[in-house]
C-alpha cells in the first residue's frame, strides 16, 4: 500500500469513527449527539420557512399569486409557524448539546430526547400539512377546536391537540434536562438556560386560554408572545451565546456569569412592565402608555451590554479557536440583536410615535430583523459551534467555513436590506395612510408602495441563496482540520 | 479610607460588586425617564397637576425623606464599622437602617391606604397616574433594598464579614443610597415643586 493510500485508508476510518458518537472524541458526553436530528430538522423547517416568504413577499406584489392553492394568509400562517417551531427545534437541540457539558455527565435519558424528537417532528409536519391541505375553519373542526377553543390567533394557530402535543414535547424535553441539571454540577449558564426553558413552557400556557373580551384575549395572547420573544427567550439566548463564548475564547467563567446576571437583571426589569408597549389603544387603560413607554425604552439595553460582552470576551481570547465561522456567529448575534431587537424596537415603541406606527410595515420591520438577529442568529451559532464537533472534529475545513462565512454575510447582509426596504414602506405607510391631509385608502397605499415590496422580494431571494450555501457548506470536506 | 501610601495609590476601585452599579444604573435610567415624562405631563397640564399635589401632605413624605436619609448615614455607618473591624457596631447600624426603612414602608403604606380609600387609583387622572406610578415603583424599591440589607444582616450574624472582606455591606449600602437618591428627587419633584 502506498503512503497516500494508507493516509486515505486512515482518513476514511478516523471519519467513520468520527460520526459513530461511541468514538467521537470531541464529544464529552456522548449523549450530546442527540442534538444533531434537531438541528438537522430546524435547518430544514428554516428552509421551508423561506420559501413561505418568499412565496408572500410575491403575492404583496402579485396578489392572486398561488391563489386558491395557497392564499396570502396560509402562506403567513406557515412563515411564521414555521419559523416558531424551527427556533423550538434549535433551542431544544442547544438544551440536550449545553445541559450535559454544563452539568458534566450524560443526559439523562438519550432515549427519550429521541422519542421526543420524531413526536415533536411528525406532530409539527402534520400541522403544516393541514394548514395548506384543508381550509383553516375545516381544520377547526376536525381538531376539535368546539371543545377547547384555542385556534385562530397570530403565531398560535395551532390546533389544539398540536398545542397539547407542543407541552408534551416540552414537558419531557424538561424532565430530561432537569433531571440531568439536578444530578450533575449546576452553572448559572445552566441554571440561565433552564430558567428560560421553563418559562417558555409555562407561558405557552396561556395560550390555551382565549376569553371573548378581545382585550383579555389580547392581553392573554401577548404574554405569551411578548414574555417569550422580550422576556425568556433572551434567556435562553444569553446563556446559549455565553456557553458558545466560554468555549471559543477560554476565558474565565467568573466574568461571563456576571455578564449573564447583569444582563439576565436588565431583560426581566425592562422586559415584564415593556409588555405595555403592545397594550396602547386596545382597549387597556391609559396608564398603560406611560408604563409600556419607560420601560420598554430599555428594552435596547440588555441587547446592547449582549454586543459589548461578545466584543469584549471576543477581544481578550486566551485562545485561538479554530471554528472561525462560531465566533463570527456569535459576535453577529450581538451586532444585530441589538440592532433588531434593540433599535428597530425602540423607534417605535414610544405610545407617541406608536399612534402612528401601529400595526404597518414599520413593524414588520422590526420583526425581521429581531428574530434573524436574536433568534435565528443565536440557533446559527449553537450549530455551527456543536456540528463540527457532533461530526467528530473540532472545527470544519478551511473551505467549508469559508462557505458558510459567505452564507452569513449573504443572509446578514440580505436581512439589512429586507429591514430597510420594509422601514421605508412604513415610513411612506404612515405618512399617506395616516398623516396627510387627504389620506389614502390601506389598499391605494399598499400600491404606491410596491415597489420597496419589489425591492424586499429581491433581497429575499438573496437571502435565500445565503441560506442554500449554509447548507451546501455542510456538505464541503477539504482538510479535516483548519488550520489554527 | 485610603491606607495606602502616598505616591503608592490603589488601583481605583468601585466599592462592592461591579455588577450592582450596573444595576444600579439601569435603574437610575428608569427612574431618569420616568421623571422626564412627569416633567413633561406636568408642564402640558399644569392646573391639574397642582391641584393634585394641593391634596398631598408634605408632612408625612418629609418625614419619610429623613427616615432614608437616616438609613443611608447608618448604612453608611455600618460600612465604616465593618471595615475597621468593629463587626458588632456594624450589625447595630445595619439593624439600625433596617428599622428606618421599615418606618418609610409603614408611613408610606399608610398614605396609599389614605389614598385609595378616597377612591384614587391609576386611571382617575392624569396626576394620580403619575403620583402612584412613581411613588409605588419607588416603594418597591425600599422593599428589594430591604430584603437586600436583610440579607447582608443575616450574613453579618453568621460572622460572614470583617475588615478584609465586606464587599457584601458595600454593594447593599450602594443599593441603599440609589433608593434614597431617587426619593429626594421624587419628593422634590411630586411633592414640594408646586
Amino acid at each position: 500500500m502506498t503512503s497516500s493510500a494508507m493516509a486515505t485508508a486512515r482518513a476514511a476510518s478516523v471519519s467513520a469513527a468520527a460520526n459513530d458518537p461511541l468514538t467521537n472524541v470531541q464529544l464529552k458526553y456522548r449523549s450530546q449527539a442527540v442534538a444533531k436530528p434537531y438541528f438537522v430538522a430546524a435547518i430544514g423547517l428554516f428552509v421551508g420557512q423561506i420559501l413561505f416568504g418568499l412565496i408572500m413577499g410575491l403575492q404583496y406584489v402579485i396578489g392572486d399569486f398561488l391563489f386558491p392553492e395557497i392564499p396570502f394568509n396560509v402562506a403567513r400562517m406557515v412563515h411564521t409557524n414555521l419559523l416558531i417551531v424551527w427556533l423550538l427545534f434549535g433551542f431544544m437541540g442547544a438544551g440536550y448539546f449545553l445541559i450535559p457539558e454544563e452539568s458534566e455527565r450524560e443526559l439523562h435519558s438519550p432515549k427519550l430526547a429521541i422519542i421526543t424528537f420524531w413526536v415533536f417532528l411528525v406532530a409539527g409536519a402534520l400541522t403544516i400539512v393541514g394548514y395548506l391541505a384543508v381550509p383553516y375553519a375545516t381544520l377547526a373542526k376536525i381538531t376539535g377546536n368546539d371543545l377547547l377553543p384555542t385556534m385562530g390567533r397570530e403565531f398560535l394557530e395551532q390546533p389544539t391537540i398540536t398545542k397539547i402535543g407542543i407541552v408534551l414535547v416540552a414537558l419531557s424535553f424538561l424532565f430530561n434536562l432537569s433531571m440531568t441539571v439536578l444530578k450533575g454540577r449546576k452553572t448559572s449558564i445552566s441554571m440561565v438556560m433552564m430558567l428560560g426553558l421553563w418559562g417558555l413552557a409555562i407561558f405557552f400556557l396561556f395560550s390555551f386560554y382565549n376569553p371573548d373580551n378581545l382585550v383579555l384575549d389580547k392581553y392573554f395572547w401577548w404574554w405569551v408572545v411578548h414574555l417569550w420573544v422580550e422576556g425568556v427567550w433572551e434567556l435562553i439566548m444569553g446563556a446559549m451565546l455565553a456557553f458558545v463564548l466560554v468555549k471559543v475564547t477560554g476565558i474565565d467563567r467568573e466574568i461571563i456569569e456576571k455578564w449573564l446576571y447583569v444582563i439576565i437583571a436588565m431583560t426581566l426589569i425592562s422586559g415584564i412592565i415593556g409588555t405595555g408597549h403592545h397594550y396602547f389603544w386596545i382597549g387597556a387603560p391609559a396608564y398603560w402608555q406611560v408604563w409600556g413607554s419607560v420601560f420598554s425604552a430599555l428594552e435596547p439595553i440588555p441587547f446592547f451590554m449582549m454586543t459589548l460582552f461578545a466584543f469584549n470576551v471576543v477581544n481578550k481570547r486566551r485562545r485561538e479557536h479554530p471554528n472561525k465561522a462560531a465566533v463570527l456567529w456569535a459576535l453577529g448575534t450581538g451586532v444585530m440583536a441589538f440592532l433588531g431587537a434593540g433599535v428597530w424596537g425602540f423607534l417605535h415603541t414610544l405610545a407617541p410615535v406608536n399612534y402612528l406606527t401601529h400595526g404597518t410595515q414599520i413593524t414588520a420591520s422590526h420583526g425581521h430583523m429581531a428574530f434573524y438577529g436574536a433568534y435565528a442568529m443565536v440557533v446559527m451559532t449553537m450549530i455551527s459551534y456543536t456540528m463540527p464537533l457532533m461530526r467528530g472534529r473540532e472545527a470544519n475545513s478551511n473551505a467549508a467555513q469559508v462557505v458558510e462565512m459567505w452564507s452569513f454575510w449573504l443572509m446578514t447582509v440580505a436581512m439589512v436590506f429586507i429591514t430597510l426596504f420594509l422601514t421605508a414602506a412604513g415610513i411612506l405607510q404612515v405618512w399617506m395612510q395616516r398623516m396627510g391631509d387627504t389620506p389614502l385608502s390601506f389598499m391605494a397605499t399598499q400600491d404606491k408602495i410596491a415597489f420597496f415590496y419589489w425591492l424586499r422580494e429581491l433581497s429575499g431571494v438573496v437571502f435565500f441563496i445565503g441560506l442554500l450555501l449554509y447548507i451546501v457548506s455542510f456538505f464541503i470536506r477539504g482538510n479535516e482540520r483548519a488550520s489554527a | 479610607m485610603n491606607t495606602a501610601a502616598p505616591g503608592l495609590a490603589a488601583p481605583p476601585r468601585v466599592p462592592g460588586d461591579l455588577a450592582m452599579w450596573f444595576f444600579i444604573l439601569a435603574e437610575l435610567a428608569v427612574f431618569g425617564i420616568f421623571f422626564a415624562v412627569y416633567g413633561v405631563a406636568r408642564q402640558r397640564d399644569a392646573a391639574l397637576f397642582a391641584a393634585g399635589q394641593a391634596q398631598l401632605l408634605l408632612w408625612p413624605a418629609l418625614l419619610n425623606t429623613l427616615l432614608l436619609i437616616a438609613g443611608s448615614a447608618t448604612v453608611a455607618a455600618a460600612v465604616r464599622a465593618f471595615a475597621a473591624n468593629l463587626v458588632a457596631t456594624g450589625r447595630r447600624y445595619l439593624l439600625a437602617t433596617l428599622l428606618l426603612g421599615g418606618g418609610f414602608v409603614l408611613l408610606k403604606g399608610w398614605e396609599f391606604a389614605t389614598k385609595f380609600a378616597a377612591g384614587i387609583t391609576l386611571s382617575s387622572n392624569d396626576f394620580w397616574m403619575f403620583y402612584l406610578s412613581l411613588t409605588f415603583f419607588h416603594f418597591l424599591h425600599v422593599i428589594l433594598g430591604l430584603v437586600i440589607v436583610a440579607a447582608v444582616f443575616v450574613h453579618a450574624r453568621r460572622g460572614a464579614y470583617d475588615a478584609a472582606n465586606h464587599d457584601g455591606v458595600e454593594t447593599a449600602a450602594a443599593y441603599w443610597h440609589m433608593v434614597d437618591l431617587v426619593w429626594v428627587v421624587l419628593f422634590a419633584l411630586v411633592y414640594v415643586a408646586r
